[in-house]
């Protein structure tokens, strides 16, 4: 009795959106912080390094699967939350009145899935390139040689830098011109030589640069902005209500300890989407 | 206050022969209600109207008219026990309302509470759960205990008190957007999981309530708020937070 109704009863529904909930709200904190070094100016480097780390490290990688488990199962759970109390009043009221709960309140489930579709879109377009994509850039810098500009690839380790004249991309014939080239590309991220098979460095993939890019865009660019800072406010509804609310699902409801959470509640509502806002958007405006 | 005054309105009430027929808004104009009036009083002017027009009066739920019972419900205006708050219907007066306004009067909404006719529904489930859980095992034999020879801290009996005053109105489960009933269970859980007297079927208690609340199909809290602004007896949110604790505590032993 007790073990299925830790799954199946309507207040066990509580507690696990309330735990994926917040657990959430982890994993915001920690992608606002990675997400406002594309504040700091020419950042690039520390940028794509920090993405490198995020998407190698074991113990990111243990968080990142959570993450996955947690939203899916927030939406899942929410949508069938939804279905059922839809069924719990067949016949609705001619008249309602709103006054008596907080719009973002009842509206979770429609602010949930804007989110949710922000999420999907904005894995397609920076979690799926860095991830899966065979033509994600590597990262270059451009770097005066006696008088000259040069473009180099830039190697994880201190000090390598590789010309890109020098470098053939994956699957592309090495003698272009008079001279073989030196270095070729494999499994997206390696330094081969080209006339031994021995690793020299790994390359950084730039999405600094793809960030930059899609924000940047001549033709979209205003349009992701937009759509960015739609869903950051969604999101700001959404945590509005969903803070506060997980606390209260998981028991901690004192009048001692309730207010101080809807505080911070709130100002996590607040803060924490702006500033994932105001990113697009300086990127944007941004010469 | 004001003098009482007599107003003219116009009514828009759910007309619902039986259980099994459907339903519709039905509108009605009645003249000279004096603001002085309660709610109720003036749906009965209504029906007395509707009796001297050999029509079928307007059937509503009502008892002891001084909010204690519970047993007068009503969707008013969009709001439960209609635009005013700690009252029940029949505590709400007509000097709420103004000459020439149109008033919805609606049943409560919920598949678990059926309609039964007009504006009565059944709820019952309410009394399933109460039986599911709500009470405490007392000594019959002859030598039954004072209640009082337990020592409570006044802090628990004050929120114990606090949460025995739900009347079972359903007033939370009409206003509630997911037609749940929580704050009712929620209630009932903390009256006795506060006092030493509730702690020997606590376990049970909490998993058989909560167990025949979603068996009766009411909806899942997603703590909105709405229905402790709608209660006509002040009980919080707190009750369900510590339902939820008991819940849990339950779930785990």
């Amino acid at each position: 009795m007790a073990k299925s109704a830790l799954l199946k009863s309507s207040i066990a529904k509580k507690y696990w959106m309330a735990l994926t909930g917040l657990f959430l709200c982890l994993f915001l904190a920690g992608h606002l912080a990675g997400n406002l070094q594309l504040l700091v100016p020419n950042n690039a480097l520390n940028f794509n390094q920090y993405a490198l780390f995020m998407t190698s490290n074991p113990a990111v990688k243990l968080l990142s699967y959570l993450t996955y488990i947690s939203i899916l199962f927030h939406a899942i759970d929410g949508i069938l939350l939804t279905i059922q109390n839809k069924k719990a009043r067949p016949i609705g009221y001619a008249k309602t009145d709103g006054s008596s709960s907080s719009f973002a309140s009842r509206n979770m489930a429609v602010l949930g899935t804007i989110i949710l579709v922000f999420i999907a879109t904005h894995m397609v377009n920076f979690w799926a390139k860095m991830h899966f994509d065979k033509n994600m850039p590597l990262m270059t810098k451009t770097i005066e040689v006696q008088g000259n500009k040069q473009v180099f690839y830039v190697g994880t380790q201190v000090g390598q830098y590789f010309p890109v004249e020098q470098v053939a991309k994956e699957g592309e014939k090495l003698e272009q011109g008079m001279m073989p080239k030196q270095f070729v590309i494999k499994n997206k991220t390696e330094l081969h030589y080209s006339q031994a098979d021995v690793k020299t460095a790994d390359l950084y993939k730039d999405l600094y640069k793809i960030t930059l890019d899609f924000f940047k865009d001549a033709k979209y660019g205003l349009y992701f902005t937009i759509g960015y800072v739609l869903a950051m406010l969604a999101l700001a509804f959404h945590l509005w209500h969903g803070f506060q609310s997980a606390f209260q699902s998981l028991g901690a409801n004192s009048s001692k300890l309730t207010p101080a959470i809807k505080f911070f509640g709130k100002a996590f509502a607040i803060v924490v989407p702006l500033l994932f806002a105001i990113i697009p958007v300086i990127l944007h405006f941004k010469k | 206050m004001s003098a009482a005054k007599n107003i003219n309105i116009n009514l828009k009430i759910w007309r619902q022969k039986n259980a099994s027929s459907k339903g519709s808004m039905e509108t009605y104009k009645l003249d000279n209600v004096s603001t002085a009036s309660s709610f109720l009083e003036m749906l009965d002017q209504l029906n007395e109207q509707l009796i001297n027009e050999k029509k079928e009066p307007v059937a509503f739920d009502h008892d002891c008219r001084e909010g204690i019972c519970g047993m007068c419900s009503l969707y008013i205006n969009g709001r439960a026990h209609g635009p005013d708050t700690g009252i029940t219907t029949c505590q709400l007066h007509m000097r709420m309302f103004n000459d020439g306004d149109t008033i919805y009067i609606e049943p409560w909404r919920s598949k678990a509470f059926p309609v039964i006719k007009d504006l009565v529904v059944d709820r019952t489930a309410f009394d399933r759960i109460q039986q599911a859980g709500g009470f405490v095992s007392v000594n019959t034999s002859g030598n039954t205990i004072d209640a009082n020879s337990i020592p409570v801290p006044k802090d628990d009996a004050d929120k114990a008190f606090e949460a025995a005053a739900c009347i079972g109105c359903g007033a939370c489960v009409a206003t509630c957007k997911n037609g749940s009933a929580m704050l009712f269970v929620g209630a009932k859980v903390s009256q006795y999981a506060l006092l030493p007297q509730g702690k020997v079927e606590a376990t049970n208690r909490v998993l058989n309530m909560v167990r025949q609340m979603d068996e009766e199909g009411f909806g899942n809290c997603t703590n909105t708020g709405a229905c402790e602004i709608e209660c006509p007896k002040g009980i919080s949110l707190e009750n369900i937070a510590r339902m939820n604790r008991e819940f849990l505590k339950a779930s785990v032993k």
